[in-house]
């Protein structure tokens, strides 16, 4: 017994820091309900820092130390992995939950840690005058409320009047991001709006389509994560609602979502933020050094699947903006301070993408200062149930920024007299 | 040896009716006092307050409270969460509705609010008992989390449901919002558990305690030597949810600062809690810090151990987790089905006689 607590005394304490490295914390969940699309997207986060320690040494000479800390999708959790890796030089958090999200905005803002929640999180983040250490380029959710809105009006030929759109949300705050946008446009194009909440993890919802096979909106859009997605993808294919007609945030858009439902889910539609699939030239690198080398996270059998693409984007933003980082104040080992500047000043054109072997990836942006958010650019992809493969069906487009600008605008400054924050001066 | 009551002589009545008969617990417990206040806050770190210590501390005061219901009444309940819930939505209110009173009161106002829920859904405890009580509080807890995802009155209408705390201050030292430090946070939990533990295990040795140890014992048997059911099993309600509720007013505002009602106050809440007093003991102040400990440091120092000093990957650390937790829990109940709580005191029996035993 003494032996035994002499050796856990001692695991406890051996857990102590290496210093000397870029610290990247990857607070990622592989349980739970939502671990189905929580596996992906950290086995592309860890791989694409382990290709750069293989390939290149890192980021500027700099070996990346990838710190993983589970969290189950549990706030909880979260602020323990926040409080437990945060000491240790954590340059920039990205915990993939917009209620862990909530919890990290104002405890990193005082801490001075910089927080990039890409395409989730709070929306009004965008506004960077008061979010100082918050990013969420380069997308929202209220941008992709807009993209889903747009797409049903291409599909309609501009007037969507009459029409009834039913909103299938996970009820949380991340479900309940996109109300407001959506009631802004239904004010503005003059279609019905339902809300069908779903409660947490999402598995009972024979309510909701009930509902929807009562009412027969003409259009169903999803803000689901996890099991919710698959379970509601087989009940709208259970009760023969048109496929193409259902669609999805970039979250709800994974193959894991789509692939149960078999055939049932042919021509179902999500939103997207970056490319699909495994023909970019990064893939080579990371089959013969990641991969092949055995050192993949993982199973590693998540590669080229949408969300292990969007951990790899993820961390390519982040290891880009390290890179402008370590430019910008010319040392190598960057502090978080410093990798805030870097996110503010980072630049992604095709060109870049391009030398990084990813053309194409994602769209073309650029941080700056007061706008934190990115141009909000998204496509619409498509299942093909046949070929089990997601297609784009459109190009990266543009979102309707005099809603959601004023929205994001009225929300921040909300924030910004409840935490007397006086917004910075941005030129 | 050391540890009896021969030669500590009673020379009054108050000191005859005193917590802690035996000098040695005396001076222990003064000890665990006076290390808490005293010692504890120059060694803390952020990490150790805000993953281990705090939530161990609220976590001891909803426990405390599902205890004195559960524990000492026998009326089962699984409303926690939505207890918790209840505090945790009336210090908001308060403290956004009346941003210049002190978030001492506005604590304790909020253990009343959440009392007085209790109280309302206390009412069918006499008319039922058993599963079929535990299915009425279930109702509570589902009703309750429900109600706040739904009514915009509760979250001030903001776009997304939660729920944060602005900051506020005890003698000058923040101690919700980010810039809390962690020893504040810690004191001001502690002053809740210190004070709120004094009050119930006075309570449970008086009159009032025992009419509910009466009730719990035998309801019919109980009525018949006069105490009066009503009186007891709402009284044991209403104090059980008030503890409660000042648990999830400390969680909400000291602990998380930001919460979302789904996640935070769900039915593993209730589950957790009910957990806790099982493992530490029913009918046992002391058992409620022992479960709450057992629930909170456990699986907190499963991860560090695992993860940190052997290396393992997250997922699979997460997965022993529950198994590890698990086989304690069923070690525990089979060796000691009646807690941690009974293993103390057969401990201190076996050091009564130390070290001469026959």
């Amino acid at each position: 017994m003494k032996k035994l607590l002499t050796m856990a005394t001692v695991a406890v304490l051996g857990a102590s820091p290496v210093l000397a490295d870029l610290v990247f914390p990857s607070l990622s969940y592989r349980t739970g309900p939502y671990a189905a699309n929580g596996i992906p997207f950290a086995d592309g986060y860890a791989d694409y820092f382990t290709l750069l320690n293989e390939r290149d040494g890192g980021i500027g000479g700099q070996p990346v130390r990838l710190i993983e800390c589970e969290t189950g999708y549990n706030t909880e959790k979260g602020v323990e992995c926040y409080e437990s890796t945060k000491g240790e030089g954590s340059l920039v958090y990205q915990p993939l939950s917009t209620g862990i999200t909530y919890q990290l905005i104002p405890k990193a803002s005082a801490d001075g840690i910089p927080v990039h929640s890409m395409g989730y999180g709070r929306t009004s983040a965008a506004n960077g005058k008061v979010f100082e250490w918050i990013f969420n380029y380069p997308a929202n959710y209220w941008n992709g409320a807009s993209h889903a809105i747009n797409h049903i009006l291409d599909v309609n030929g501009g007037d969507v009047s009459g029409k009834k759109v039913a909103l299938v949300y996970h009820n949380s705050a991340y479900g309940k991001e996109p109300i407001r946008t959506l009631e802004e446009l239904s004010a503005k194009h003059g279609y019905d709006l339902t809300l069908l909440p779903v409660d947490h993890p999402g598995q009972e919802q024979k309510s909701q389509w009930l509902q929807i096979r009562r009412e027969k909106p003409d259009y169903v859009i999803m803000w689901g994560w996890g099991v919710m997605n698959q379970v509601a993808i087989q009940e709208a294919a259970n009760i023969r609602f048109p496929m193409e007609n259902f669609i999805g945030i970039w979250w709800s858009a994974s193959e894991n979502d789509v692939l149960p439902a078999g055939d049932g889910a042919d021509g179902y539609k999500a939103l997207a933020m970056n490319n699909t699939g495994s023909s970019f030239p990064i893939y080579e690198d990371l089959n013969k050094y990641v991969v092949d080398a055995g050192k993949a996270a993982g199973a590693g059998d998540q590669l080229g699947t949408v969300l292990y693409n969007r951990g790899l984007y993820a961390a390519m933003l982040a290891a880009e903006a390290a890179k402008k980082a370590q430019e910008i104040h010319g040392v190598g080992d960057i502090t978080p301070a410093q990798m805030r500047d870097g996110m503010e000043a980072l630049e992604i054109t095709a060109a870049s993408m391009e030398a990084l072997g990813l053309p194409d990836f994602g769209p073309e942006f650029a941080v700056s200062c007061a706008n934190h958010g990115g141009p909000g650019l998204g496509a619409v992809q498509q299942w093909d149930a046949s070929a089990e493969k997601w297609e784009l069906i459109s190009e990266f487009g543009p979102s309707d920024a005099d809603v959601i600008n004023k929205l994001i605008e009225e929300d921040s400054a909300a924030y910004a007299a409840e935490n007397n924050i006086t917004p910075r001066d941005c030129n | 040896m050391f540890y009896r009551e021969a030669g500590d002589f009673k020379t009054s009545y108050v000191a005859d009716n005193q917590t802690f008969p035996i000098a040695f617990d005396r001076y222990r417990y003064y000890v665990v006092l006076a290390v808490a206040i005293g010692v504890v806050p120059f060694m803390l770190n952020e990490y150790f307050a805000s993953a281990v210590l705090i939530p161990f501390l609220i976590w001891s005061i909803i426990a405390i409270g599902l205890n004195i219901l559960t524990g000492y009444c026998g009326q089962v309940s699984l409303g926690t969460g939505g207890f918790m819930a209840v505090g945790a939505y009336a210090s908001y209110k308060l403290m956004t509705a009346f941003p210049d009173l002190n978030i001492f009161f506005v604590i304790l106002a909020s253990g009343g609010v959440t009392a007085g829920v209790g109280l309302l859904f206390g009412l069918p405890s006499l008319r039922i008992k058993g599963f079929y009580l535990a299915v009425a509080t279930l109702a509570a807890q589902f009703f309750l989390v429900w109600l706040f995802n739904r009514v915009g009155w509760f979250y001030n209408y903001s776009a997304s449901g939660q729920i944060n705390a602005p900051e506020r201050s005890v003698f000058g030292f923040n101690v919700t919002g980010a810039l809390a430090a962690p020893e504040a946070k810690y004191l001001f939990c502690l002053a809740f558990v210190i004070l709120l533990g004094i009050v119930a295990r006075n309570l449970t040795r008086g009159k009032l305690g025992r009419s509910w140890m009466a009730i719990r014992d035998m309801d019919i048997a109980a009525e018949i030597i006069g105490v009066d059911p009503l009186k007891a099993k709402l009284s044991a309600f209403a104090i059980s949810s008030f503890f409660v509720g000042v648990g999830g007013a400390l969680f909400f505002a000291v602990y998380l600062g930001a919460v979302e009602v789904g996640e935070a106050f769900g039915i593993n809440k209730s589950f957790l809690a009910l957990f806790m007093i099982i493992i530490g003991g029913l009918g046992s102040i002391f058992g409620s810090f022992a479960g709450a400990a057992f629930i909170v440091l456990m699986p907190v120092l499963l991860k560090n151990v695992m993860v940190g000093g052997l290396g393992w990957p997250t997922d699979i650390a997460a997965h022993f987790e529950f198994v590890i937790l698990g086989g304690l829990i069923i070690f525990f109940l089979i060796v000691e089905p009646h807690g941690l709580a009974a293993l103390w005191r057969l401990a201190k029996e076996k050091l009564r006689l130390w070290p001469f035993p026959h």
